[in-house]
């Protein structure tokens, strides 16, 4: 007869209680704090984007319609109704235009940082100056092209704007993208050097089209960034009240210009054109973010 | 015969598929050029603007920095540009701003990388995007025509409740708006909540792993794993998050302009109204001629030097970091 062992039971004679019981009243009260005041933190973030987005709906939406969308801005503060075409052309044209300008030289910046300069003193501080170029306030940009652009040609344009935006799209566009091709494998440039490509063929069509989907999401995100800048704006642009579709030849607007004028009268007709044009801003804004993500989430090259 | 004719015709062919010699000089020093454009553009931004405010520092001298009178158009006698009250909106309003944000970007950061499950880390995630997609001058509209009358009596409580305190109550003088430093500095802190959150997540995900489970395995609860390893192990990138948010609210300009009350003064009172440098900038431009608008340039110059500065000593600590992280963890 075997005496069989009693029903194992915790914790073994001798051995130290590792149960969560076990753990002193305070350092077991800590912990909680700790993590309830983490989820409060969570929560803080949540609540402001919350309520901007709520109100930018709710009071955004009741301006809204079709007239809203096409019809020029009233040049009275006090008139109800009219609209936001101008400044929509505006923002659109700008922001546009900025793009073009900024995307293309971005990506060759960074194709130099990255395929070029790599590790050299030279390339970083490239590196350093676009992060900190990113830093820079729009308000300063937007100076810095008062003075070296619209005191030279003698007038506020859209073109000025669109110069102020690329200004700060540009290192962006430069640390994004230059990310997204240090994630190109090293043998794609390898099989193309052997097949006797030279760099820069090898570079503008095998690296290039191999990460141009994160290029674009990237590019993108800058975009939509700057859709939304006021200050550079509102000192190169002007004001016009009806839509102007040359950007080299005077005032323009934009939507962000308008929500800021607008917002600092005290008349209800003006605040409300202000909440109608934030919902179309948000919307375009938006558009361009989710397109971003989408493209980067569906084409992204696998991370190794 | 013909052979040896067609050998160099198809090498050339070849040769002229994978691209020319001169295109590869060409290609290279283009690539650097638009490189090296960061660098020209920073630096002309600072001769430009320099330049061009020159004859208000030239009027004012060092007292552009330490005179807190701006008065532009006198009755009488010369206009006066003082930046003082200004640089200290810009910085009362930036600390308010650190004061409430940083906690809750830390906050954040550790929920995102130690605490959330799996399906709450994505819609976070979001969230923090999110808020950083809303434009600022949308954020100055909310905070013109919602937050600022809505925290009137929040202000007037605390006033009542504080203000009778002895230094203490000086922070918490009487209230006339809601556009005040207080609700500059609380929008800030919404705005740069992203941006210290996202840097701070970085470096904490830098914290070996071998670190943390050792904590763990010792016995400790998550939150004294928190203290003894990701806090040791980030303070350093911490640091510069917190610096390049410093640099964000400093140069922030509608959202400020639209909440700060626009008045020029210096005050204890955290319910005054006030005014930025950036915000200065943005109101005043568009009336401004002659040494008034050189001064506005002034102000755009202490700005930019400020910032840099700033970005500079933050991109550093931040790099340091993540070298040492790297270095630790190989």
């Amino acid at each position: 007869m075997t005496v069989t062992a009693p029903p194992a039971t915790r914790p073994a004679a001798g051995g130290p209680d590792l149960t969560r019981a076990a753990l002193s009243g305070r350092r077991r009260f800590t912990n909680h704090l700790a993590t309830a005041a983490i989820w409060a933190a969570v929560l803080l973030a949540v609540i402001p984007l919350a309520l901007v987005t709520y109100t930018v709906i709710s009071k955004g939406g009741g301006v809204m319609s079709l007239s809203f969308l096409t019809e020029d801005i009233p040049n009275s503060y006090r008139r109800v109704g009219g609209g936001m075409a101008p400044a929509i052309v505006g923002t659109l044209l700008i922001t546009g235009a900025a793009a073009l300008m900024a995307i293309p030289l971005g990506v060759f910046g960074a194709i130099y940082l990255n395929e070029y300069g790599k590790q050299r003193p030279l390339a970083r501080v490239i590196r350093l100056m676009a992060d900190v170029m990113t830093g820079v306030p729009s308000i300063v940009m937007g100076l810095f092209v008062y003075i070296s652009w619209v005191l030279l040609v003698g007038q506020q344009t859209g073109f000025a704007g669109a110069l102020a935006l690329a200004c700060l799209m540009l290192p962006v566009v430069i640390r994004s993208s230059e990310e997204m091709l240090r994630l190109v494998p090293e043998e794609l440039r390898q099989a193309s050097m052997a097949l006797g490509a030279r760099k820069w063929k090898t570079t503008l069509t095998v690296v290039l089209p191999a990460a141009i989907s994160g290029i674009t999401s990237g590019s993108l995100l800058a975009v939509a960034r700057a859709a939304g800048e006021t200050a550079p704006i509102i000192i190169v642009t002007g004001i016009v009240f009806s839509p102007n579709w040359n950007l080299f030849d005077g005032s323009n607007t934009a939507l962000p210009a308008q929500i800021f004028r607008n917002a600092s009268t005290s008349f209800p007709a003006a605040q409300d054109r202000a909440w109608g044009a934030a919902l179309t801003l948000i919307v375009i804004v938006l558009g361009f973010t989710i397109i971003a993500r989408f493209i980067s989430s569906r084409f992204a090259i696998k991370e190794r | 015969m013909t052979l040896t004719n067609k050998t160099p015709a198809s090498r050339s062919a070849l040769a002229q598929r994978g691209g020319s010699a001169l295109g590869d000089r060409v290609f290279s020093w283009w690539t650097l050029g638009t490189g090296l454009l960061v660098l020209a553009i920073l630096g002309l931004i600072l001769i430009t603007t320099v330049r061009e405010a020159w004859p208000a520092f030239d009027a004012m001298g060092p007292r552009f920095l330490t005179e807190r009178i701006w008065d532009p158009n006198p009755a009488t006698g010369e206009a006066i540009f003082g930046a003082l009250s200004f640089a200290y909106g810009t910085a009362i309003s930036s600390l308010i701003a650190l004061l409430f944000a940083v906690p809750v970007s830390v906050g954040i950061a550790l929920f995102l990388t130690e605490l959330a499950p799996r399906r709450l880390r994505g819609p976070a995630v979001t969230v923090i995007d999110l808020l950083a997609a809303v434009p600022s001058v949308v954020f100055g509209l909310w905070g013109i025509l919602v937050v600022a009358p809505a925290m009137v009596p929040v202000y007037q409580g605390l006033h009542d409740l504080l203000g009778g305190v002895p230094v203490l109550g000086r922070l918490f003088g009487p209230v006339s708006s809601g556009r005040n430093f207080m609700t500059a500095g609380l929008i800030l802190a919404i705005m740069i909540t992203p941006i210290v959150t996202s840097i701070t997540r970085e470096v904490f995900s830098t914290v070996p792993r071998a670190d943390k489970d050792a904590a763990l395995a010792l016995g400790a609860t998550r939150w004294e794993m928190i203290r003894g390893a990701v806090f040791p192990h980030s303070f350093g990138g911490v640091v510069g998050a917190v610096m390049l948010g410093l640099g964000r609210a400093m140069g922030e300009t509608i959202a400020v302009a639209l909440v700060i009350g626009g008045a020029t003064n210096i005050s204890a009172n955290l319910f005054a109204p006030g005014n930025s440098m950036a915000a200065v900038i943005v109101q005043q431009f568009g009336e401004s001629t002659g040494t008034f608008t050189a001064a506005l340039i002034g102000l755009g110059v202490v700005l930019f030097a400020m910032t840099v500065l700033i970005n500079v000593l933050a991109q550093t600590v931040v790099r340091r970091a993540e070298a040492r992280m790297k270095g630790s963890v190989a």
